[in-house]
């Protein structure tokens, strides 16, 4: 499934609900699902920089696409990761590199584009590019 | 709680002083804005905000040397101010308020004028496990470039400093003490007469952080007899960018200056220049003229309320705040000396203080998460961060009853 139907999906699913509590109680529910990074991973090395909360990440690459596991110990943070995971995951390199994400301002989860949040969304999205560059030239 | 409150015949009238601040009158996200943040910054009256216009309407002009008609009123107001703020902290001499950008400057001004001249390698810089960054890093700065060794007053559980250990600490080789009079994490207020004792047994001077002091009660700076006292005009319904350095005569005079420029000088040439008397000494270039001068009206405003009313008030908002929140399941206060202002730092059993803070916002409820700008006191107790209250004297009993339901609807959602 390709990045750009995921983003669909998930855009979708949350013009069900009309207002803020429906859209977030939705997300950290969706957190729970995130699959999970391995306890002895959650290191200086995983930590995405510019979150109040800590959120750590971790991929890994299989048969040429790219798999990502975090966590995080806050649960909006951790909401958002696992909707990241969601699209970012199963994807080559070069998909991930190149996509120009844009679910999150369509879901009505604008203000966590604000880098004031403290929420390092940008921050995580910057990692599984990285991530992917990095694999990329493997 | 209330009923107790009303009987006491408060001098001030909390819903005719929340017109004087407008802003406090606004929804966010359809409720009724609820700033429980004041610890971070206050909110300003509008006698504060027409005088910046006033300033740059009416006689905006650069200070201290001009002989036309705008600068002699500007140069006068600016230092009419600097009277104000003399008079505010009951300093003995004028020449010992310093301008400054705030609290931080400050601290960075002592530990970089003062430490660089007099701290030498193996002396000793002591300050206190619940200091806010400003009043750590200089001095972590300092000790590296001197070579000096940073000691720290260890706290308790309860967020009051341990004095035997200080006691013990405050030694022969301590040459500078510096303790904030109020810790902004956890409310608590510092014994620093018996702090300020200490030191001058070892012949120690002393600086204190009185950033989140001022906004609460008056401080005498010659009863105190500390050697250096620092505030910011913005947590104090002034505007940001401007604060004040109060520091003994003899010592300023001693130390050399800070920044170079314009305004410190006696003489200039390119052989030799001689520097102003203090404390333009440490004043240098063109100075936030408009916020000196609001600063000493933000002041002015602050005196016209009587103040044991305002304690009385806060320490009613505060009880009723603890009173209200203990009945939460789950509730964690972080913070609970004995003598505290109106701070109250708190967590909810497995919840992020992130999510809830988050929350809380959509509820119009903005109180602030995270460290707070005190990290090691946030590993002292083993915690990510706090959510943290901080009230004002323009804070209302129903406002805290907005934000504990607030805090009910965010647990409904985290749990």
């Amino acid at each position: 499934m390709s990045i750009a139907s995921k983003e669909a999906e998930i855009v979708e699913e949350f013009s069900m609900f009309d207002d803020w509590t429906g859209k977030y109680e939705y997300l950290i529910d969706l957190g729970r699902s995130l699959p999970l990074i391995d306890e002895s991973l959650k290191n200086e090395d995983h930590l995405i920089k510019g979150c109040q909360s800590q959120v750590w990440l971790d991929a890994s690459i299989d048969e040429g696409k790219l798999k990502f596991k975090g966590d995080s110990d806050a649960q909006i943070p951790k909401g958002i990761v696992s909707l990241l995971v969601r699209v970012m995951s199963d994807e080559s390199p070069e998909e991930i590199v190149n996509t120009e994400l844009r679910f999150i301002d369509e879901i009505g989860l604008k203000e966590h584009l604000s880098p004031t949040r403290a929420n390092g969304l940008v921050s995580m999205v910057k990692q599984m590019k990285m991530y992917a560059l990095a694999y990329q030239h493997k | 709680m209330i009923e107790e409150t009303k009987s006491i015949e408060l001098d001030f009238n909390v819903d005719e002083i929340r017109k004087d601040f407008p802003i406090l009158h606004q929804e966010v996200n359809g409720y009724p804005l609820v700033y429980f943040d004041n610890g971070a910054t206050s909110q300003k009256p509008k006698q504060v905000i027409d005088a910046i216009s006033k300033y740059y309407e009416e006689y905006n002009s650069n200070i201290h040397r001009g002989v036309h008609h705008l600068s002699q009123i500007a140069t006068t107001a600016y230092e009419k101010a600097r009277e104000e703020i003399q008079s505010f902290l009951n300093a003995k001499e004028l020449a010992e308020i310093v301008f400054t950008k705030g609290t931080t400057e400050g601290i960075n001004l002592v530990a970089q004028s003062w430490g660089r001249k007099f701290l030498k390698e193996g002396d000793e810089v002591v300050i206190s496990a619940m200091e806010h960054h400003a009043n750590i890093v200089p001095w972590q700065m300092l000790c590296e470039e001197k070579g000096a060794v940073l000691k720290v007053i260890p706290m308790s559980q309860s967020g009051e400093l341990i004095m035997e250990e200080a006691k013990k600490i405050i030694g022969e080789k301590t040459k500078i003490v510096a303790v904030m009079h109020v810790s902004n994490a956890l409310g608590t207020i510092n014994p620093i007469q018996e702090i300020i004792q200490l030191a001058k047994q070892v012949d120690a001077i002393t600086l204190i952080d009185g950033a989140q002091a001022v906004p609460h009660f008056m401080v005498d700076v010659q009863e105190l007899d500390c050697d250096f006292y620092t505030f910011s005009a913005h947590k104090l319904l002034g505007p940001t960018g401007v604060g004040v350095l109060y520091g003994k005569k003899e010592i300023l005079e001693a130390m050399p200056p800070w920044q170079g420029g314009g305004d410190m000088i006696k003489d200039v040439s390119f052989e030799k220049t001689t520097y102003a008397d203090v404390p333009l000494k440490f004043e240098a270039g063109t100075p936030n003229i408009a916020g000196c001068i609001v600063m000493a009206e933000a002041i002015r405003y602050w005196k016209s309320l009587n103040h044991e009313h305002v304690k009385v008030y806060e320490d009613a908002l505060f009880s009723y705040a603890v009173e209200k929140l203990s009945e939460i399941e789950g509730m964690r206060f972080i913070g609970t000396a004995k003598e505290k202002v109106a701070v109250i730092s708190f967590l909810i059993d497995g919840l992020h203080p992130y999510d809830v803070g988050f929350i809380l916002d959509k509820y119009g409820v903005a109180l602030r998460t995270g460290h707070h700008c005190a990290q090691p006191v946030m590993d002292f107790y083993g915690i990510p961060g706090t959510l943290r209250a901080s009230f004002s004297f323009y804070n209302t009993f129903a406002e805290i009853d907005q934000m504990v339901d607030a805090i009910h609807k965010a647990k409904k959602m985290l749990s």
